[in-house]
C-alpha cells in the first residue's frame, strides 16, 4: 500500500496504487492537526470513489472529512458525461440535507431578555424529533408540485417571498425532476413530513454574529456585528431517505448490468446516459426539491414567531445552500470547459464571483457558504472564490465533521449535563430526547474554526463573519 | 450466542445480529435496528404486522427486511418489540420472507425514542456463515 503524500501544509494526496484499480489519485485538504483526526477507513473511502469510471482529476476529501458509507463526509468528486457514472453513494440518504440562514434587523440586545420564550415557541411551531408529523397534510397533487417546484411551490402555496428564490442554491427549484420515478413508498413517507426539521444533527438556530472577518462581504451579505440571524439545518427527510433506499437497490443490479467493478456495495452506480442513471438522477432532484420547500416552509413559521414577539421584524434570506447533492455542472478541465456530474457527499458549492449560477446580489464577491457548527459552538459564513473551480470544483467543507461515536458520546455525557453546560454559556436548548443533547455534544464534533481555517487559508472560501448561538431547537 | 451488538463507528450505527438459522438472525437483526430508534422495554405488544418479501438472494433479501421495519416505523406510527421470520427458498433459487412483526402504536410520551435511523445503507453490509449466521449491518442516522 502507498503512503500518504504530503503536498502542502493544507492538501495530502492517496497515491493511485493506495488501493488498486484507482483511476485518480485522492486529495484530502487537512492541516497536519485535522489529518490526525482522519481515521484510516476515511481515505479508504476516498480511495474507493477514485475508482469510479469517468472520474476527474481527483477524489476529493473537505477538511472536515470523517467516515461515511460509499463516499467519506466530505467527499466531492466530478464525472465526465461522456464515460462517468451518477452514484447515490456520493450524495447520501439525506438527498439536500442543506442550511439556510435568515438575517434579522434586531440587535441580540433586545432578544436575548426573550429568549427563552422564542425557542419554546419555535418548538412548537416547527414539529421536530423521532416519528413527528408535520402540521400541513399535503395532497399527492401538492407533493408532486413540491418535487417539481420545491421552493417555488412553497413561495406559491404563500410561504415566504418571491425575493427569497434568487437567495437559494438553483433557486429553491433544481430543473429535471422526475415524479415517475419516486415510489409509492418514498411519498407515503414523505407526505407527512412536509414542513418537519427531523431529528439527529438537525436543527434551528437562533444565533448573535460574534465577529466579522471582511466588513465589505459582510455588508454585501446584509450582516453586522451583533446582529441576530436564524439557521436552520434539515433535508428531504423520508422522501429523500426512500428514494435513496429504493433506488440503491435500481443500481446494484446496474453495475451487474454494467459490469462495473465496485470496491462498496453503497457506490453502487450507472453510467451517465443510462435510464438508470436517468431515474435516479430524476428522483434525487424531487427530493432535493422537497428539501428547499421543506426549509422554505420552516423558515416561514420562523418569521411568524418572530413576529408575534418582534412585530414589525424583517427576516431576510441571507442563502441556503445544499451539501448532499449531484448536479451537472460546467467545469475547465484540461484547459476545456467540461460538463460534469459533480457529487458532494457533506460539501458545500462554493462558486466565486465568475459563475453565473450565483446571485445578482452577490455576484460582485460571490456566493455564500454556509458552514453550520455543532451544538453550541459557532458557525462560519464564508464566501466563495474562483480559486475552489482550480482546487475542488468550486467546494468547501459543509460543517465540523464527528470525531466521537454516538456510543461513546452517551458513555460520557447525559443530556442533563449537556444542557446545564451550555445554559452555563448562556445558550438555552429545547430537544425532544435527552439521549440526542448526549449524542450531540460539542464535544463530539471537531473544533468548528480549525475546519473553517482550512478552507480560509487554501482561498476556497474565504471567512466573513462568525455566529454564536443563543437558543438551540433540535429534534 | 448474543442476538446482537453494537460496534464503534464515528458517525453512525454499526451493528452485527446472529442466529443459529438465517431467521434467527434476521429477527435479531430486526431488533437491533428498532432497539437503536426505541428503548425496548418501553414497547407492549399489543397489534401484530405481516410482512411478505422476496429477493433474488439472503443478502438482498435482508436488506429489504430492514429498510421495511424504518418503512413501517415511519408511515404506521408504530413501534415494534417481537420479530419472527420465516423464509423459503424456491427452486429459481429467490427467497422468500413472511415475517410477524409485534408492536403497538406509536406514543410519545411513553416510548423512549434514541435515533432517528434515515436509512439502511449497503457499506459493509454483508452475512456471513461460519458456526453461525451472521449479518453486519451500518444504519444512517
Amino acid at each position: 500500500m502507498a503512503d500518504i503524500i504530503k503536498i502542502n501544509d493544507n492538501i495530502y494526496e492517496v497515491p493511485i496504487g493506495y488501493r488498486p484499480g484507482m483511476r485518480v489519485p485522492g486529495r484530502i485538504f487537512v492541516s497536519a492537526a485535522l489529518r490526525e483526526m482522519v481515521e484510516p477507513g476515511t481515505i479508504d473511502q476516498v480511495a474507493n470513489v477514485a475508482t469510479l469510471p469517468g472520474i476527474v482529476n481527483y477524489s476529493m476529501a473537505m477538511p472536515d472529512a470523517h467516515l461515511g458509507y460509499g463516499f467519506p463526509i466530505g467527499g466531492v468528486a466530478a464525472f465526465r458525461e461522456e464515460e462517468g457514472i451518477i452514484s447515490p453513494g456520493g450524495v447520501g440518504f439525506d438527498i439536500n440535507c442543506g442550511v439556510r440562514l435568515l438575517r434579522s434587523d434586531l440587535q441580540a440586545t433586545s432578544v436575548q431578555p426573550l429568549i427563552n420564550t422564542l425557542i419554546d415557541a419555535l418548538f412548537e411551531a416547527i414539529p421536530s424529533g423521532l416519528g413527528t408529523t408535520g402540521q400541513l397534510h399535503a395532497s399527492d397533487q401538492q407533493l408532486t408540485e413540491t418535487f417539481i417546484n420545491g421552493s417555488k411551490w412553497a413561495v406559491e402555496e404563500g410561504y415566504g417571498f418571491e425575493a427569497d428564490l434568487s437567495h437559494c442554491e438553483e433557486s429553491g427549484h433544481m430543473p429535471g425532476a422526475d415524479p415517475s420515478q419516486v415510489s409509492v413508498k418514498a411519498r407515503k413517507r414523505g407526505r407527512p413530513q412536509l414542513g418537519t426539521l427531523g431529528s439527529g444533527n438537525h436543527f434551528l438556530e437562533i444565533q448573535r454574529v460574534e465577529e466579522i472577518f471582511d466588513e465589505p462581504v459582510a455588508k454585501k451579505f446584509g450582516l453586522f456585528k451583533g446582529q441576530i440571524t436564524v439557521m436552520i439545518h434539515c433535508g428531504s427527510r423520508g422522501a429523500g431517505h426512500q428514494i435513496c433506499t429504493d433506488h440503491l437497490e435500481v443500481l446494484s443490479r446496474a453495475v451487474k448490468k454494467y459490469n462495473i467493478d465496485i470496491p462498496d456495495k453503497q457506490l453502487a452506480c450507472a453510467p451517465l446516459g443510462s435510464p438508470e442513471a436517468d431515474h435516479y438522477f430524476g428522483a434525487m432532484v424531487c427530493a432535493a426539491n422537497y428539501a428547499w420547500a421543506n426549509r422554505h416552509i420552516i423558515a416561514h413559521w420562523t418569521r411568524e414567531v418572530f413576529d408575534r414577539y418582534f412585530p414589525g421584524s424583517k427576516l431576510d434570506l441571507v442563502y441556503d445552500v445544499a451539501h448532499n447533492v449531484a448536479k451537472i455542472e460546467e467545469h475547465e478541465v484540461d484547459g476545456q470547459r467540461e460538463r460534469l456530474y459533480v457529487h458532494r457527499k457533506g460539501a458545500t458549492r462554493a462558486f466565486g464571483p465568475s459563475r453565473s449560477e450565483v446571485p445578482d446580489a452577490y455576484r460582485a464577491v460571490g456566493q455564500p457558504v454556509l458552514i453550520p457548527g455543532s451544538m453550541g459552538t459557532s458557525s462560519y459564513v464564508l464566501c466563495g472564490s474562483d480559486r475552489a473551480q482550480e482546487l475542488t470544483f468550486g467546494s468547501a467543507c459543509h460543517g465540523a465533521g464527528r470525531v466521537m461515536s454516538r456510543s461513546q458520546a452517551l458513555k460520557l455525557f447525559t443530556g442533563k449535563n449537556v444542557k446545564a453546560a451550555l445554559n452555563r454559556d448562556g445558550i438555552v436548548v429545547k430537544s425532544t430526547s435527552p439521549g440526542m443533547l448526549a449524542e450531540e455534544a460539542p464535544q463530539v464534533y471537531k473544533p468548528s474554526g480549525d475546519v473553517v481555517d482550512v478552507v480560509h487559508n487554501l482561498g476556497i472560501a474565504t471567512k466573513v463573519a462568525r455566529l454564536v448561538p443563543l437558543g438551540v431547537s433540535k429534534g | 450466542m448474543i442476538p446482537f451488538e453494537y460496534l464503534e463507528h464515528t458517525a453512525d450505527i454499526k451493528f452485527r445480529a446472529y442466529g443459529k438459522t438465517p431467521e434467527e438472525m434476521l429477527s435479531n437483526a430486526a431488533a437491533a435496528l428498532f432497539q437503536s430508534m426505541v428503548e425496548p422495554t418501553t414497547i407492549a405488544v399489543k397489534e401484530t404486522w405481516k410482512v411478505e418479501l422476496e429477493a433474488s438472494d439472503l443478502e438482498e433479501l435482508a436488506y429489504q427486511w430492514l429498510s421495511e421495519i424504518v418503512f413501517l416505523f415511519e408511515t404506521e406510527s408504530t413501534v415494534f418489540a417481537t420479530f419472527s421470520v420465516k423464509l423459503q427458498q424456491d427452486r429459481n433459487e429467490s427467497w422468500k420472507l413472511q415475517a410477524e412483526i409485534g408492536g403497538e402504536r406509536m406514543d410519545l410520551l411513553r416510548h423512549a425514542f434514541e435515533n432517528e435511523v434515515k436509512a439502511v445503507t449497503r457499506h459493509k453490509f454483508g452475512i456471513k456463515k461460519n458456526d453461525v449466521w451472521c449479518i453486519q449491518v451500518i444504519l444512517d442516522v
